[in-house]
This record gives structure tokens, C-alpha cells and sequence, in this order.
């Protein structure tokens, strides 16, 4: 059955139209509801930090913004334009591949285990996308690239595969690899999740610097409270495919107002 | 007659029946390697008329024997307008044969590949083509080495049917030397060295070094 598609806007306008909108957003695995009507703004420039429990849904999210996951129901819509959804004879449908490859480019993404392209350097990954999918010349890629490594310190190893790598420079190159697409959006997966505790500093520190110098739209997943405590403008607790509570990082942290809240962040601070 | 009068008198025809043969390796092996690429994409299809296509041709070729497929190409086309010199008919029965057997080696390459390799390709909003040529191939070529090394090998010992249809590779010049001199120990233990020799000495090293090539530009080795 196609889902009604007539409550929800082409387009979103007006003033304070978000970076991303989650609108009504359902996600479901057979019978198991993921994400439960989901609504969640984020404004352009602002970083949004996701936690809760494991199974609560929180990567889904990243991964339905991605469009690596299609939804059920709902809209979702970037930059005031539909994401999973084109327009056709004047009523939303959802995007073909063609659409999605577009509008997907709108978003940059990073993976928990980095996904580096491992039959190429540091700069050849950074160069990848410009090149095959921007169509860019490769002077100009090289050039983009070089200024992206040396932002997130790699540039004393762009000519490394990944395997002569650290988890840490990994994933650093991974940060460059996807801003190189020049993305309205960008995702963090979990980014630290993999890597060993002394070099997690040097990837949320480039990560703090983008927080810091640059008007990007931020979306990250993690389980590091402290982290996201610091850098997020927002946290969001998600708890059974819902958002439980949400609010500024020190209201959260510092005052939770719901039970699952509480007994969530004790628990995290338990095992710290 | 002793074994070195034997090389002697015997020796270039052994050669030419090699460097046929070598051409027969090669041209197959080529053809091999087209139809493996070509077969083992479509399985992987989405469209269902696209992967049946492809099952239908490996399983005719890997499902039948490959003499039978060999005088099919040589003998039956013919009936159908269809007339290939015999050397042409031998490489192209080999080389479809074994391409049905890689089909499957480069499926399994190509999934083989961890599924973070395609999303990191379509976060990048890489077209399909060319995530498979520029993300996935290169690294399912490399898992496929092995396996191919094997294969190639396979098919370097089948070419010795093509005698069946009087191309002069290497068997056939054995069994023609046979037939007039009765040195059966002699020629066909001559044959059955050059073959081991092509495969042990040359196909054999050949692959472990594009094996070491590949692995050095994946910076595992």
C-alpha cells in the first residue's frame, strides 16, 4: 500500500527553514519498529549529538540521513528540500536511485571502522569523490585534498595506504576524505568506537575544530558523554525508537529530567 | 633410439606443438577472464532476467563436459551457418568453459568485499559502474588471485582436448609422434613434462607475483 503522502510539504519555507528535518519518520524491520514517528530539526550549523542504548535507534538515524537505510514512513528533508522524496505531477514520491545520488551528495558520512578505500594513498582517497563524482580536474582535487589533510594533520602521510595507518590517522583521513565532497551535512558514526583510548583525542579534536572554525551541520552518534558534553549544541537521548528527552548538553547531563535518562547516564558514568 | 636422439630428431615438433598450445592457454585464458567478469556481474543483478541469463550459461557449461562442448562449437555450429577455423573453435570452447567456472570466483570476490567498502562508495555518491570498477573490482581481484591461479592451471591441462579436433598443439604433435615411432614412455613423458613445467614454471610464478604486485598496491604486503 502506498503511503499518503499529501500532508507533507514540497518544499520546507518561511524563515528558520532547518537543515534537517525528520518528519514522521518510521523505521521498521519486519515487525520491529526502529524509529517511531519521528520529528527532529537541526539547524544549519548546529551539532546535534545522539546517545542511548544500544538498539534505541540512534545510528539508524545517521544511516536513513545517509539514505544507506530507506524509511517506511515520513519525510525527510535537507537544506528545505525533500531527501527521500521527489516530486512528481506536484505530490511527493519516493526518490529514485538517480534522485537519491543527488541528493545524497548534500551529506558527508563517517563509519565507525573508517571504510578507507584500501587500494588507495591518503590523498587518492581524499581525491576520489571530486574527481569520479564532482567531475573535478585533479590538480584542483589534489589541491582541495591537501588543504583537507593538513587541516585534520594528515598531511605527512598522504602518500600512506590505510594499512600503514593508525586507527586514529584513519580515521582522520576519513574526516577529510568526506568533507573533500564539500557536504551541507556531516555524520559521525561512532567514530571513536573502534580506536584505541590514547588515540581518541586526535580524532575529536578535529572534530572540535570543525565544531569550532567551521558553520557545519553536525550529526554524531557516541558514547562518549564527556566528548559530546563539550562540543554539542544539542543532545537528543534516544530510548525504544524515540527521542526520551533532549535539550542542551548541560541540562541533560547535568539535570535529566526522565527516569530512563537518569538511569542511562548512571549507568554510562558506572562504567567509565 | 636413445632419449637424446630422440629430442633430437623430435624436438621442434614438441616446440610447435607448445607454442600452439601456449597461444591456445592464452587466447582462452583471455576469454576466460571476459566472460568470468561479464557472467559473475550479471549474477550479481538485481534484474532477475539479467541473473538468470547467467545461471543458465554456467550451469549449461559447468553442468556439461567439456569435449562435448568442444565438438558442439567444432562440428554442430557448422549445421547452424555457424563454421570456426578449428584453433578458434578450441580457445573459444576452452575459455567459455572455464569463464563459466571464474563466473563464480568473481562473485565470490566481489562479495568478499566488506559491505563498509560499498557504503563508504555510495556515501560519496559514486554511480553503481563506478563503485564497482573503481571501489569494488580492484579489491575483489585481489581476493580472487588464488583461486584464479588454480583455475588458470585447469585450463592450461584442458587445452590438451583441442588435439580432439586436430589442432596441432602439443597433444596432438605427442600423438602424431606416437603413432610413427612407438616411443609411447618417451613421448608421452615428454608431454607430460612441458605441460608440468608451463604450469609449475611459468603460470604458477606468474600469478604469485601479480598476487605480490596487487597486495603491494594494497599496502598489504
Amino acid at each position: 500500500m502506498m503511503e499518503d503522502l499529501s500532508n507533507y510539504p514540497l518544499e520546507l519555507t518561511g524563515d528558520n527553514v532547518p537543515m534537517v528535518r525528520f518528519l514522521k519518520v518510521t523505521k521498521r524491520y519486519g515487525d520491529l519498529v526502529v524509529l517511531d514517528q519521528l520529528d527532529l530539526d537541526v539547524a544549519e550549523g548546529e551539532m546535534v549529538t545522539i546517545i542511548g542504548p544500544s538498539g534505541s535507534g540512534k545510528t539508524t538515524v545517521l544511516r536513513m540521513l545517509m539514505t544507506l537505510e530507506t524509511i517506511n514512513e515520513g519525510v525527510i528533508y535537507v537544506d528545505g528540500k525533500p531527501l527521500t522524496h521527489m516530486e512528481k505531477n506536484g505530490k511527493l514520491v519516493p526518490a529514485d536511485r538517480k534522485y537519491l545520488r543527488k541528493a545524497r551528495s548534500q551529506i558527508g558520512m563517517c563509519f565507525q571502522h573508517f571504510n578507507l578505500f584500501p587500494h588507495m594513498t591518503a590523498l587518492e582517497n581524499c581525491m576520489e569523490g571530486p574527481v569520479q563524482v564532482l567531475g573535478m580536474k585533479k590538480a584542483e582535487a589534489r589541491e582541495r585534498a591537501e588543504e583537507l589533510l593538513e587541516l585534520v594533520g594528515m598531511s605527512d602521510k598522504r602518500d600512506q595506504h590505510p594499512s600503514r595507518l593508525s586507527g586514529g590517522q584513519q580515521q582522520r583521513v576519513a574526516i577529510a576524505r568526506a568533507l573533500a565532497m564539500r557536504p551541507k551535512v556531516m555524520l559521525f558514526d561512532e567514530v571513536t568506537s573502534a580506536l584505541d583510548p590514547e588515540v581518541i583525542g586526535e580524532v575529536t579534536n578535529v572534530i572540535r575544530s570543525l565544531v569550532e572554525k567551521h558553520n557545519l551541520t553536525m550529526l554524531m552518534v557516541t558514547h562518549q558523554m564527556g566528548f559530546a558534553k563539550d562540543i554539542s549544541d544539542r543532545v537528543c537521548f534516544f530510548f525504544d525508537g524515540k527521542i526520551e528527552e533532549q535539550g542542551a548538553p548541560e541540562d541533560l547531563f547535568g539535570n535529566p529530567q526522565k527516569e530512563r535518562t537518569q538511569q542511562f547516564l548512571s549507568a554510562v558514568k558506572e562504567a567509565d | 633410439m636413445s632419449y637424446i636422439e630422440f629430442l633430437k630428431e623430435y624436438g621442434p615438433r614438441f616446440w610447435d606443438g607448445t607454442l600452439v598450445t601456449a597461444g591456445q592457454f592464452f587466447l582462452a585464458s583471455a576469454l576466460a577472464i571476459v566472460i568470468a567478469l561479464i557472467a559473475g556481474l550479471m549474477k550479481l543483478s538485481r534484474n532477475g532476467l539479467i541473473r538468470g541469463i547467467a545461471v543458465v550459461y554456467i550451469e549449461i557449461f559447468r553442468g556439461t563436459s567439456l569435449l562435448v562442448q568442444l565438438y558442439w562449437i567444432f562440428f554442430v555450429l557448422p549445421l547452424f551457418g555457424l563454421t570456426l577455423p578449428k584453433f578458434t573453435a578450441g580457445f573459444v570452447a576452452v575459455g567459455m568453459n572455464l569463464g563459466a567456472y571464474g563466473a563464480e570466483l568473481v562473485r565470490g570476490g566481489i562479495q568478499s568485499v566488506p559491505k563498509g567498502q560499498w557504503e563508504a562508495a555510495y556515501a560519496l555518491s559514486m554511480s553503481p559502474m563506478r563503485r564497482m570498477w573503481r571501489i569494488i573490482l580492484p579489491q575483489a581481484f585481489v581476493n580472487m588471485l588464488p583461486p584464479w591461479g588454480n583455475l588458470l592451471i585447469e585450463l592450461l591441462k584442458n587445452t590438451a582436448l583441442v588435439a580432439l579436433i586436430s589442432v596441432s598443439d602439443l597433444m596432438f604433435e605427442a600423438k602424431q609422434i606416437n603413432g610413427s615411432t612407438f616411443l609411447s614412455a618417451q613421448t608421452f613423458g615428454t608431454a607430460l613434462i612441458i605441460y608440468y613445467v608451463f604450469a609449475r614454471f611459468i603460470v604458477t610464478p606468474f600469478m604469485r607475483w601479480l598476487e605480490l604486485v596487487m597486495r603491494r598496491k594494497l599496502g598489504r604486503a
